[in-house]
């Protein structure tokens, strides 16, 4: 057995039988939680050990307001919405891009934000609102797309925005007591500000935070490692930090030019998140040098839900487990989901729903 | 320069444009002596039990890395017929052409139709050409009529507990090559697209106890594998190390935030076997032309009837249910 082998056994054998007080880490990001689910490694913990989804998925946390501009815009004359694959059957209050679509409204899917500019410039005379969604790890790229707007003087390109930022969302989580004693920090994230981003939330709220890659093996050592991290602060007092199990790609101050690129057309904002509410300073807006790329994001505070019944704003928490929604899997589907965190690929109950997982 | 030559709405009139069409182009690729007595139905020779199937194509781009709309729509429903165990032996086709498709184009679909039809031991006995507005698309539809041997019983029913799992390939290349051509990313992936012929027929001869043949489509082995174990209420329990995935796809999938258990073939068979067969079946597989990566991954077992799980490498069990919605790529 090669080492690696080895210490990968003697994890699962830990996790399998540890019977010490709960330990509920939180997994923030999206992409962590789908690869939970794929290499079943929540099935792989004892009863005492809690993975917990949390607010990490970019479409999950876009409010209905946000989805309801879109589909205003995506009707109005000479106006073209333009968005990625899993935010076209978000609902809104009333309904999805995707259903306004079906009504004749003019909705484009890409692949890359680049392809806007090739739309831009195939049909000058159209306005184009590239549906601008994400976390630190997208906003470069928009950046990027404005970068090239202002130099090749598109003028028929604007963003709406909504973009977040991350530790402001954590930071809440850990003021409004969820109950969440370590997170797997987002990998993607972490490339691009660099691990340390997380060091004051560390400090401030004792919790350990494990840069988590997502291969099997790297992810079963960073939960293995943040769990035991919860576990040393409790019964030696070890303060907890931010651990790094992604060097591969993650380095503690990130991507500069990223860091400098989304700096250059973007500042902080205040954002609204679905089901949470407004969180200071948790988002990023356009300067207001490029504010003529802007297509009225400001204006979007409202977020309503599509069913009364929904409780995905208690799962995007912590606070619930998708399946302790009533309308989980029968009302609620990802043919005919009620709430975000149905419809994209990573949200937590189209997880939990496609995965049977129960915990 | 020469003028690029398109259908326009007079190909679909049913008069000199049309018929120039069907001569020069269909006729042409197609010939055999029942198609060419150009009758109004075929009448063909065969008796014993018939298997019947069709289906309908459309994809994007029209032709691809390993394929093109031609190939594939002789796939698809010869590979269903093979699926039931059946010898394909006739097909017919009905191509829905829309305006502004470049003829040239046609006669390169037209010409790998015909051939796959040579390579798959089919003969196209019926046709139908119509024109509609539109922005020089294709859409084709097949229908294929087969012969079942007397002693087989292959059926999607019919995986019993105890019953090898085989795939005869890698996953998700036909799915993976579609979306690269798509995006523009560039790589060497391929399509899969083939006739499973020469694969069901060498394990039929050998006497393998096949129960069950199914071919992987859309939504990939994972949603082949749910569909099964509840039409024969057992459990599929297969191994995440044991499926065979080209590198090139794993990564892309990878990039993509996609998952080769979801990926659609056109060219890839799921069997499931009695098991003192199984190796043998392996091997046979193997030796075909399309069959190199063959490979046993895993069993049929009784443990929650309707149900299918993959153990994952790392020793975790994930629960494996039908794809929902349309695979789309993540945000980030």
């Amino acid at each position: 057995m090669t080492d690696i082998s080895h210490k990968i056994s003697q994890i699962k054998k830990w996790l399998a039988a540890y019977d010490g007080p709960d330990i509920s880490i939180m997994e923030v990001c999206g992409s962590h939680t789908a690869a939970i689910s794929k290499y079943g490694i929540s099935g792989m913990l004892s009863e005492r050990l809690h993975l917990i989804s949390g607010p990490g998925c970019p479409v999950c946390v876009t409010p209905t307001g946000y989805i309801d501009r879109l589909i205003e815009l995506s009707m109005e004359e000479h106006t073209t919405v333009v968005t990625f694959g899993d935010l076209i059957r978000v609902p809104g209050r009333k309904k999805s891009l995707a259903e306004a679509k079906g009504e004749g409204a003019n909705v484009e899917m890409v692949y890359s934000p680049m392809d806007i500019l090739r739309l831009a410039k195939e049909q000058p005379l159209q306005r184009f609102v590239f549906a601008a969604v994400g976390f630190e790890t997208t906003a470069p790229v928009y950046a990027v797309l404005l970068e090239q707007l202002v130099a090749e003087q598109v003028s028929n390109v604007q963003l709406l925005t909504a973009l977040k930022t991350m530790p402001p969302v954590i930071g809440w989580l850990c003021e409004h007591g969820s109950g969440i004693d370590g997170f797997l920090a987002p990998g993607h994230v972490a490339a691009v500000t660099g691990s340390d981003l997380f060091e004051p939330l560390a400090k401030q709220y004792h919790v350990p935070f494990g840069v988590a890659g997502f291969g099997a093996e790297e992810l079963l050592l960073a939960v293995y490692g943040t769990f035991r991290a919860v576990e040393q602060y409790r019964e030696n007092d070890v303060l907890p930090g931010v651990k790094n199990y992604y060097p591969s790609v993650v380095c503690t101050q990130g991507n500069q030019k990223a860091k400098e690129l989304v700096d250059t057309y973007f500042e902080p904002s205040d954002a609204l998140w679905r089901g949470i509410g407004v969180i200071a300073d948790s988002g990023r807006k356009l300067r207001a040098e490029y504010a003529r790329f802007d297509a009225g994001s400001e204006l979007l505070m409202e977020d309503h839900k599509k069913n009364q019944a929904c409780r995905c704003d208690q799962v995007l928490m912590g606070r619930a487990l998708p399946g302790d929604c009533p309308l989980f899997g029968t009302a609620c589907t990802p043919m005919n989901p009620q709430g975000a965190c149905m419809v994209s690929e990573e949200g937590s109950c189209h997880q939990y729903l496609m995965y049977h997982r129960t915990r | 320069m020469k003028q690029e030559k398109k259908i326009t709405m007079a190909h679909g009139s049913g008069g000199r444009a049309t018929s120039d069409l069907i001569r020069e182009i269909f006729a042409r690729e197609f010939t055999n002596p029942v198609l060419d007595a150009m009758e109004d139905a075929a009448v063909v020779p065969g008796s014993g039990k018939i298997a019947f199937t069709t289906d309908s194509f459309v994809v994007e781009p029209l032709e691809f890395p390993g394929g093109d709309i031609g190939r594939l729509s002789v796939c698809g429903t010869v590979n269903d017929l093979l699926m039931r165990g059946a010898v394909p032996k006739y097909l017919t086709c009905g191509f829905v052409l829309q305006e502004g498709l470049d003829l040239e184009l046609l006669q390169r679909i037209v010409a790998s139709l015909a051939a796959t039809a040579r390579e798959a031991g089919v003969a196209v006995v019926a046709g139908d050409t119509k024109v509609v507005e539109g922005n020089g698309g294709l859409i084709i539809n097949t229908a294929g009529v087969g012969f079942v041997p007397e002693n087989v019983c292959i059926s999607a029913a019919n995986c019993q507990v105890g019953d090898v799992i085989l795939v005869s390939g890698h996953l998700g290349d036909h799915h993976a090559a579609i979306l690269s051509r798509r995006m523009g990313i560039y790589n060497t992936i391929e399509s899969d697209c083939a006739p499973l012929g020469e694969m069901v027929g060498a394990l039929l001869e050998a006497g393998i106890r096949v129960h069950c043949l199914r071919d992987i489509t859309r939504g990939g082995l994972g949603t082949v594998l749910k569909e099964l174990a509840e039409a024969s209420q057992v459990t599929m329990a297969i191994e995440e190390e044991f499926l065979p995935i080209d590198a090139q796809v794993r990564d892309f999938c990878g990039l993509m935030g996609l998952d080769p258990l979801y990926m659609g073939n056109e060219g890839k068979l799921v069997a499931f076997v009695a098991p003192e067969d199984a190796d043998r079946a392996c091997e046979i597989l193997s030796g075909c032309v399309y069959g190199k990566h063959a490979a046993v991954i895993g069993t049929v077992t009784d443990e929650e009837p309707g149900s299918a799980y993959v153990n994952t490498a790392i020793g975790g069990k994930r629960v494996l249910d039908v794809l929902f919605g349309e695979g789309l790529p993540r945000i980030c």
